[in-house]
Parts: structure tokens; C-alpha cells; sequence
């Protein structure tokens, strides 16, 4: 017998702009002892269909409309607020994307965990503290007395996690509902929560349901994946048959979507655009502490033409080199070289007529747009700051420019907030390209995307590298993503560049251990 | 690479700005709506009082005195026999003016003082801050009381000293809205384009932080108005003849138990103002709370 069961599931919101109908008839089932896994791009209604079962969702403008979701023989959509409370904390437990948000900043992490335990489970306080540092044992926290006495922000994003799933587990549950729980991590953290979610399900003989966006991330460990679009499941199936035999037009872009393959083309020659020399960027903390060394002595070079992906962790200083080299934050020491040209020594107004050959296209386009700004305003600003048209030629620049990043000339009167993420992220592009730059830094410039948008940016930037001949550094956290776009590749590690070659030679042999330990933690290796 | 051909100017889709979502927002607010009306009405007749105000605003009745609201004197006379209703409107030129040119001081300043200490940062932020903090630790009323005492009372001396104190809670919401915004992606994207700071300030900043400096401004207003009635009603505002709302509720006071109307009236003007400002103030912030907006 199945531990959830949800049929004919539809959910509504009632906005002022109208009815939207967030989930559609959806139908799923979570079995004993197996991972279910939730597939699904932002809006799909993945999320809504499992918060609406457990009463999640505010009424109004959240609408049931029907279906049922039986869980061990109840049906949870007809049971009061008081009851759904009851199961909630005891037998269905969650845990979420963001793990800072969910843990009492002001409380000691023992203290949060043992509150629940003497509350729910009647336990005095010797043994719940036995109890607590049990649970940190099993989610493979090191040292579980040390962690207790700490407070949240002391963790790393992985160890928060960490703690979120031993509370999660402090009743017993017997349906772990799992939301986006990796999406904040580095890959190789990633893969420890993903391997630690699987053993717990296997351990404990629990259910779990998984909701996340990214396929390659589930299909390593789901048993059933669900896909939804639009607020309607429209495939599920183990994940081989998913894989090898997609039948829903919507799963098989999906999978064309994975960033999988290899840039093939010629070498590119070894012409340095870009020398980089012990490069210093140093930020100094206000209370006079050791300085934050956040690129520490990198030397590199850029060759004209190429793609240089840059790969690192978050806080590895791989997005403080690229402002470095844009010269948008103060340098510690060392040199930078433009062909030619000394930019580390550059300031003032030669700096600002300088800065039109470099642009940047950064990661998030709901932030990297003025909102106030129309199309145009935004695209014309740096065509006419550097005179590179005409007032009359304007119009005419500024729909080639629309033309070029696939943008519709009839949106150029449009604001930021009438676009969808990737319509915004072709304007961030079309504005890096308006004063014709030679060298362009992109920022993680698909990580805020959907995956379906994400390979069509790729494709795009692909395209303008060629058209315009720009020279691009690439900063991603995404090997998949560096593989399909890069020729060559840097690694950084804690402020240092621990490796660097081709794409093939980085990948097929790894010099330095972290490279290593990053290629180990791609997600969904068997699938690609 | 999809090409688009040009179309006619026609087939452009005209967009909708942040300002007309908020438009359209504030719109459906009633209260809002109600206030704004209202603070129209009392410009409007503040404007005109010179023409339109029934008597002369010196014209004494020593004969009639004190007397009650009448066919000929819509809100009765006060004790030496001036029409109220002329008293109420002169009053409202004053008052309203207070209210908005100190707020209005208020705002140049401190928009700009908050502004460059936000975006500059560094040593020049703490100096700037400093000296904030240090006008916030006078005790203002007394500042404002010397300035009276030493200068004598002068309206324009008023504007000044009022205008001098709420420039520095203005300059604080500035400086913080600054200090987010300049972290935003967008203003690092204007200073990779090769722009200078100060088209930064103006077009990328500026804008994106006025919502919360209108709304301070219409929650300023009253505040001014009522700065301006307390000092009066101290005897340290408006010198008479010249009168305002403040000053005749304080004359109003003094004789409220025979002749109530001479409070009742001014006292009315003033607070219906202040409410109209307040609800107008909610309504913005309510409609430019940009977190609303569909995203």
C-alpha cells in the first residue's frame, strides 16, 4: 500500500488579476521505503502541490478545488487545521531550501534540538541532550557535543542542512517531504546531502518526496520520478525508463536541456588578450581583522577568442577575479595586462574610456536591470555615454541589438518587470554588448535560470562569442555547463588557481585533487 | 539568429512603468484618494484666500465682539469681532506653507547629504553620519527656542529651523536606501559601462529610492504642521497679526469655555489636513511598496 497517495489534486490561486491554476489534476503516489522525486521549473507548481496537502498554503488566495491525499489511510485534505498540525510535526516532517532561514539564529543548535524533543516527546533533559547528539551522529555531523553548543551562523550552509534534516527526524517521521534541499549548496556538498538523504530513507525505512528543478541532481537517487509542467504531471516513471524512453515532448526538452557535451572546434592560437600577474584582492574588514583573501596571487592568461570557464565554490573568489579584471573592485596588488595596455594602472577618466572594451553580464537579471529603466533606456545609456552612434542612428543600433540577443523590437518600450528571467537576461546581454567589448565576463549567467532557458542562453552566448569574436571568461559553479561552452579551464580554490588546461585535459585528467573531488560531485554522471 | 523585421512604430507594446503600477495601485484605495482630494481642496483655497476670503482680514467689529457662527459670519468672530472663517483661511496660507517649504528643505538636503554618504562610503560616510548624529543629540525644541529668542520671529527664520531638523531623519533613509541600492547588480553594471557617479546617483539611484522618501515626505508634512501649531501655540512661531492655524487654536484655548467655536474651527482645519496627509501617506506607501508589485 502506498504511504501517500494523491489524486486528482487541483490548487488555484485567486489573484485580482485573475484565476491561476497552480496544480491541475495531479495524481501521485509516495511508496514505503522509496525516494519519489518531483520534477519541475519555478511556477510548474511542483511546491504548491505538496504544501497544499499539508495545509501550507494561505487561504486566500490559495484554493483547493479538489482530489485527496491520502496518507496512511487519512484523507489530509479533510482534516482540520489542529489535526494536519499533529500529523505535520510527527509523521510528515520537511526541510527546505534556505537552512539560515529555518534555524533560530539566537538559539544554540542543542538547545533547538533538544526544545522539541522534551516538548513532543516527553523526554527530561538529560536524555533528550543524549538523544540530540545521537541525531547530529546520524546526519554525520563529526562532533555532535561541539555542534550543540554552537550557534547556526558558526555552520556552513552543508552542516545547517545537516542539522535541518536531524530535526526533521526528532519524530520519527515516516514521510520525509524534502524541498529544493541542495539548490543553496556547492556541488560537492551537494552530493554528501543527497548521499545522506538516501541512506536515511534506506536506514530508517522511510518514505521520502523530493522536489527539485534539477533532474540530473534527482536521478542519481530517486526509485519514481514525477514530471510536472504547468501545473500537470505529464510523465512519471523510474528514472531509466525516464531517461531512455522520455515520451512527453516536455521531458524530452528537459533532457535535451542537460548541459552535456563537449565545445568541439579548433585550437584556439595562444595569443594572451589578458595577462594576469600575482593578482592581489585583498578586502580589509572594517574592526582592523586579517584581511579576506579573496583572490591571493592568481596569474593567468586569456587568449583572444576563447572561452576561459572559471570554476570554484562559492567563496572561492572566482566572481571577485572577474571584477577584478573589470576593475569594479580596489586591487591589493599585481598587474593586469589588456592588450597591451597596464589596466591595474589605470584610473579616472583614461579608466572610464577604457571601460567600453570590457562588459560583464552578471547572474541574477531580476537585480541586474534598473527597473526603472525601459529597454531602450538601458540599451541606449551606453551607446550614447561612449558617442558610439549617431542620435539618429540610435533606433536603428538599438533594434540590431534586440535582433542579435533574440529579443521582439516590439517589447523596446517595455520595463524589467514585464520580462520573464531569461527574456531579462537576453536585455543584460544586449546592454554587455551594446559598446562592442572585446573581453566579457560572465558570472554564473545561467545559474538563475530555468533549465529549459538555461540551455538557450548558452546557445545564444555561444552564437555572439562567434559573431562578435568577443573573448569571454565564463564563471560558473556548473562543470556540466563550463564543459559545454569553455576551451579551456581554471580552477580556483580559496582564493588560488589550482588548475588549468584545456576542457578535455581537465576533465579526462585532473592534476589537482579538488578538481578531482568537483568532477566526482557532478550530479546525474550515469544519466548524462 | 532569428531576425525580427522592424516593425511600425505602431506595434511597439508600450510598457508600464513601476510609477504607473503604483498609480494604478493607489487608485483602488479610496482613503487615499479621499485624502488627496481633501489636501487639493485646502491648496486650492489656501491659494485663492486673497480673493475669495469673505472680509478683510484686518477688519475689526469691536461693537460685535465674540459671536457664534451666523448667516454673516459662517464660523462667528472672535473677541474683537474679525470674521473666523477669513482668520481660518489666512491661518491655512501659513500653516500649509510651514508644512510644505521646511519639508521641502527637509528634503534637497537631506536627499543630497544621504546620497553621497551613501554612495561614497568610507571616511567621507562617517564624517557626514557624524555630524548627523551630533543634530540628532540636540535637544531640537530648545535649538529651535534659541533661534526664536536670539533672532526674533521671522517666518523664514522658521522655515530654516524646522527645515534644519527633519533633513537628518530624511538623510538617514537616504543613505540606507543608497547603501542597498549600490550593492545592487545594476549600479555595478552602470559603473562597468563607464558612467561617473554623479549620472549614477541621478539615474540609477535616485529613482530607485524615491518610494520611500514621497512617503516619508507626506508623513514629514504633518509632522511640520504640527511642529509649527506647537511652537505658535508656545508664542514662539507666527508673530501676529500674521496668524495660523496654531495660533488660533491657541487664542481659541484660552477662551474655550466661553466661546468654544474659536477652538472647535481651527482645531478642525488642522486635524482634517493631518488626516488627509496621513491616509495619503498610507495609500503611497502601500502602493509603492515595490514588493507588491507583480514579479
Amino acid at each position: 500500500m502506498s504511504l501517500l497517495k494523491v489524486d486528482h489534486l487541483s490548487v488555484s490561486f485567486v489573484t485580482r488579476n485573475g484565476t491561476n491554476q497552480a496544480v491541475d489534476d495531479v495524481s501521485f503516489s509516495v511508496e514505503p521505503r522509496q525516494i519519489t522525486a518531483i520534477i519541475g521549473e519555478s511556477g510548474s507548481g511542483k511546491s504548491v502541490s505538496c504544501y497544499a496537502m499539508l495545509g501550507l498554503v494561505p487561504s486566500p488566495p490559495g484554493r483547493i478545488d479538489g482530489g485527496n491525499a491520502v496518507f496512511q489511510g487519512q484523507d489530509l485534505l479533510s482534516l482540520s487545521e489542529s489535526e494536519l498540525r499533529a500529523i505535520r510535526g510527527r509523521d510528515i516532517a520537511m526541510i527546505f531550501q534556505d537552512p539560515m532561514t529555518c534555524l533560530n539564529p539566537f538559539m544554540r543548535i542543542g538547545d533547538q534540538l533538544i526544545e522539541p524533543l522534551t516538548l513532543h516527546r516527553g523526554l527530561d533533559k538529560k536524555s533528550a541532550q543524549a538523544r540530540a547528539s545521537e541525531l547530529l551522529d546520524e546526519v554525520g555531523i563529526r562532533d555532535p557535543q561541539g555542534a550543540m553548543r554552537a550557534f547556526p551562523h558558526e555552520f556552513s550552509g552543508g552542516m545547517r542542512q545537516r542539522v535541518m534534516i536531524a530535526m526533521a527526524l526528532i519524530n520519527e517521521p515516516k514521510l520525509l517531504i524534502a524541498d529544493e534541499p541542495t539548490t543553496a549548496l556547492d556541488v560537492t556538498i551537494q552530493a554528501q546531502i543527497l548521499k545522506l538523504i538516501a541512506e536515511l530513507q534506506h536506514k530508517r525505512d522511510i518514505g521520502v518526496l523530493l522536489i527539485s528543478h534539477d533532474l540530473a541532481v534527482v536521478s542519481d537517487i530517486a526509485d519514481h520520478i514525477v514530471v510536472m509542467e504547468q501545473g500537470k504531471v505529464v510523465e512519471q516513471g523510474r528514472p531509466q525508463a525516464i531517461f531512455d524512453n522520455a515520451q512527453h515532448p516536455y521531458t524530452q526538452k528537459l533532457l535535451a536541456a542537460i548541459p552535456s557535451g563537449q565545445k568541439t572546434g579548433g585550437a584556439i592560437k595562444a595569443d594572451p588578450l589578458i595577462r594576469i600577474d600575482h593578482l592581489k584582492t585583498w578586502f580589509t574588514p572594517n574592526d582592523g581583522a586579517e584581511p579576506v583573501k579573496a583572490v591571493d596571487d592568481v596569474s593567468l592568461e586569456i587568449h583572444r577568442g576563447e572561452v576561459l570557464g572559471l570554476v570554484g565554490e562559492s567563496g572561492s573568489g572566482k566572481s571577485t577575479l572577474g571584477r577584478s579584471l573589470l576593475r569594479l573592485v580596489p586591487l591589493t596588488g599585481g598587474q593586469i595586462d589588456f592588450d597591451g595596455t597596464t589596466l591595474s594602472a589605470l584610473q579616472g577618466k583614461p579608466l572610464k574610456q577604457f571601460r567600453h572594451r570590457m562588459q560583464m553580464i552578471f547572474q541574477d537579471p531580476y537585480a541586474s536591470l534598473n527597473p526603472r529603466m525601459t529597454v531602450y533606456d538601458t540599451l541606449a545609456e551606453p551607446l550614447l555615454l561612449h558617442n558610439l552612434v549617431s542620435k539618429a542612428g540610435l533606433d536603428l543600433a538599438i533594434r540590431e541589438l534586440m535582433d542579435n540577443v533574440g529579443l521582439a523590437q516590439a517589447f523596446v518600450r517595455k520595463y524589467p518587470h514585464e520580462f520573464s528571467g531569461g527574456q531579462r537576461q537576453r536585455i543584460a546581454i544586449g546592454r554587455a554588448l551594446a559598446t562592442r567589448p572585446e573581453f566579457i565576463v560572465a558570472d554564473e549567467p545561467v545559474s538563475a535560470l530555468d533549465v529549459t532557458i538555461q540551455a538557450q542562453i548558452l546557445d545564444l552566448l555561444a552564437d555572439l562569442t562567434k559573431e562578435y569574436g568577443l573573448t569571454m571568461l565564463f564563471i560558473s559553479h556548473d562543470l556540466a555547463v563550463i564543459r559545454q561552452i569553455a576551451d579551456r579551464i581554471a580552477v580556483m580554490y580559496h582564493g588560488k588557481l589550482v588548475e588549468e588546461g584545456s576542457t578535455a585535459q581537465v576533465f579526462d585528467s585532473p592534476s589537482a585533487d579538488y578538481t578531482r573531488s568537483l568532477l566526482a560531485a557532478i550530479p546525474g554522471a550515469h544519466a548524462a | 539568429m532569428n531576425t525580427i523585421s522592424p516593425p511600425a512604430f505602431d506595434a511597439i507594446e508600450q510598457g508600464s512603468s513601476l510609477w504607473h503600477d503604483a498609480w494604478l495601485r493607489l487608485r483602488k484605495n479610496k482613503l487615499a484618494l479621499l485624502g488627496g482630494a481633501v489636501l487639493l481642496f485646502m491648496i486650492v483655497i489656501a491659494l485663492l484666500t486673497p480673493w475669495i476670503a469673505p472680509y478683510s482680514y484686518e477688519a475689526q467689529n469691536l461693537d460685535l465682539g465674540a459671536s457664534p457662527p451666523s448667516a454673516a459670519h459662517w464660523l462667528g468672530t472672535d473677541i474683537f469681532g474679525r470674521d473666523l472663517l477669513t482668520q481660518v483661511m489666512y491661518g491655512g496660507r501659513i500653516s500649509l506653507a510651514v508644512g510644505f517649504i521646511a519639508t521641502a528643505v527637509a528634503l534637497l538636503i537631506g536627499v543630497t547629504w544621504g546620497a553621497i554618504a551613501g554612495y561614497v562610503g568610507g571616511r567621507v560616510d562617517a564624517i557626514m553620519m557624524r555630524l548627523v548624529d551630533i543634530l540628532y543629540a540636540l535637544p531640537f525644541m530648545i535649538f529651535i527656542v534659541l533661534l526664536m529668542v536670539v533672532f526674533g520671529r521671522n517666518i523664514l527664520l522658521l522655515f530654516l529651523a524646522i527645515g534644519a531638523v527633519e533633513w537628518l531623519t530624511m538623510a538617514r533613509i537616504m543613505r540606507s536606501q543608497v547603501q542597498s541600492l549600490r550593492q545592487q547588480e545594476f549600479v555595478e553594471a552602470a559603473v562597468s559601462v563607464g558612467l561617473s557617479p554623479a549620472t549614477i546617483i541621478r539615474k540609477h539611484i535616485v529613482p530607485n529610492a524615491l518610494g520611500p522618501i514621497i512617503v516619508y515626505t507626506t508623513l514629514t508634512i504633518p509632522s511640520v504642521m504640527l511642529l509649527e501649531a506647537f511652537l505658535s501655540f508656545l508664542g514662539l512661531g507666527i508673530q501676529p497679526p500674521a496668524t495660523s492655524w496654531g495660533l488660533l487654536i491657541s487664542y481659541g484655548a484660552e477662551t474655550m469655555e466661553e466661546y468654544p467655536w474659536l477652538l472647535i474651527f481651527p482645531g478642525c482645519a488642522l486635524t482634517l489636513t493631518l488626516f488627509s496627509l496621513n491616509f495619503l501617506g498610507d495609500g503611497l506607501r502601500d502602493a509603492l511598496d515595490v514588493r507588491g508589485s507583480k514579479d
